[in-house]
């Protein structure tokens, strides 16, 4: 890896303090956005997608216009030279010659060492399989520091799929190194967080966690709500799929019993897991939760551009 | 059963009992020039029953290779009729094209070229992970 170039591939790279000034600076970004709206000029932002997103792409790009700087890329393997057998690692050679950073979203894990072994700039894991995605971790951390006002003593419910959820696992991650968390994990046997999660991030960092199959169970305790989608790029067999698709719904009656501070949140996209008629409830912060991702991609792009 | 001594070689000794052929193939013993003899389920005081294998000169032993298969084992270095050394192992804290990572989604089992390294993630439990995907390194 260059050690003169600063990349993001997994949240664990960044220290609490600096993604306490992240989320500073994001702060601020949103409280003074003219401020920032000429920082990154004359630069480029290429957006490698070999997988496609909507969210994450468009948020990167816009990040990056709102800093005044342009984006180039492409938005799936099949548009870019991998459709002609380029490596990972030639791609990434020739794409440091045109760009200043690169935000990449590949659909093999571990991807994005292997760009960062080769790259001249730096690089963000825009996520990589059902690995990392550290961005949507700042998101997330973003938004319960800008909702709940704290990181710490908060009782977290993280709802649907926890064994192939990247967002989850950073998420605990994360979360595991702020005072007083404690977890409540509901989902269905098949999939439920992964042991090594358990073992290598809860239970080394003594966190309490509760498991449960049962959504309204817990909900009175809940300070936040994490719900996540079965995400059907992650089965191998489309049956297992289907039965696991619908597991939980969230609607407001799933609700009555929640605190009234509730934060309801989701990575997205949404498929059935949270119910429209949840969405005019105050409580329900995933779009905010959306928007808040440019913000912090900002403060992110800043730092690894060195841009004062 | 009679084996011959070996003048100046190797006799890799307390092998977990079904692990010396592993470590014939991994090491590519079979490549050798020089007399090469496995023994299985041998008796052991320790174990009930060991496999030993003895190589009649003296190569250049892949430690790592052998520690990551089975970290019991004793190499036992024989000159002129002589055991002059009797090697422990210890884990390796990385391995490097011993084995291949098993997670089809890893980027290694597109990308040819990337060399397959493992790291040691826990000593205790003889855990390793994929430097690329952090998958758990399946030895079976």
């Amino acid at each position: 890896m260059n050690k003169e170039v600063r990349h993001l591939t997994n949240i664990e790279e960044l220290s609490v303090d600096e993604i306490d000034d992240l989320i500073k600076v994001a702060n601020d970004i949103i409280a003074n956005p003219n401020k920032y709206k000429d920082k990154c000029n004359g630069k480029i932002l290429a957006t490698l997608f070999f997988e496609p997103s909507t969210r994450t792409r468009l948020s990167f790009e816009s990040a990056m216009l709102r800093l005044g700087g342009n984006v180039l890329g492409f938005s799936e393997a099949n548009s870019s030279s991998v459709a002609k057998g380029e490596s990972l690692s030639d791609t990434i050679q020739v794409v440091g010659g045109y760009a200043d950073i690169i935000a990449m979203r590949h659909y093999k894990e571990g991807a994005p060492l292997v760009a960062c072994n080769k790259s001249s700039i730096p690089i963000i894991n825009a996520g990589d399989g059902g690995h990392n995605h550290p961005t949507q971790t700042l998101t997330d951390l973003l938004t319960i520091n800008r909702e709940k006002k704290r990181l710490n003593n908060l009782v977290i419910g993280l709802c649907g799929d926890l064994k192939f959820g990247r967002t989850v696992h950073s998420l605990i991650t994360a979360m595991s190194r702020y005072k007083n968390i404690k977890f409540i994990l509901i989902s269905p046997k098949e999939l439920e967080l992964p042991e090594y999660v358990k073992k290598e991030v809860l239970e080394k960092n003594n966190i309490e966690y509760i498991e449960t199959n049962n959504i309204e169970e817990y909900m009175s305790r809940l300070d936040i709500l994490y719900m996540t989608r079965v995400q059907k790029e992650r089965f191998f067999n489309e049956a297992d799929y289907i039965r696991l698709k619908d597991y939980y719904i969230l609607d407001k009656n799933k609700l009555k019993n929640a605190k009234d501070d509730l934060c309801i949140m989701h990575p997205l996209p949404r498929v059935n897991e949270i119910s429209t008629d949840v969405d005019n409830d105050p409580r329900s912060k995933y779009f905010l939760q959306a928007k808040y991702g440019v913000y912090i991609r900002m403060a992110l792009i800043l730092k690894l551009l060195e841009v004062k | 059963m009679n084996i011959d001594t070996i003048k100046n070689g190797y006799v890799i000794d307390h092998i977990t009992s079904g692990n010396a052929m592993k470590i014939y193939e991994l090491l590519e013993l079979g490549k050798l020039d020089c007399q090469v003899a496995i023994i299985t389920n041998a008796k052991s005081k320790k174990s009930g029953t060991k496999d030993i294998i003895k190589v009649g000169e003296l190569i250049n032993l892949d430690m790592d290779k052998l520690a990551y298969i089975d970290s019991n084992i004793t190499i036992n270095v024989v000159k002129n009729d002589k055991i002059i050394e009797k090697k422990k192992l210890t884990l390796p804290e990385k391995l490097v094209n011993v084995c291949m990572c098993n997670n089809p989604r890893c980027i290694t089992s597109t990308e040819k070229e990337l060399d397959q390294v493992f790291i040691l993630t826990d000593k205790e439990r003889n855990i390793y992970r994929c430097i690329y995907c952090e998958t758990k390194l399946n030895k079976n």
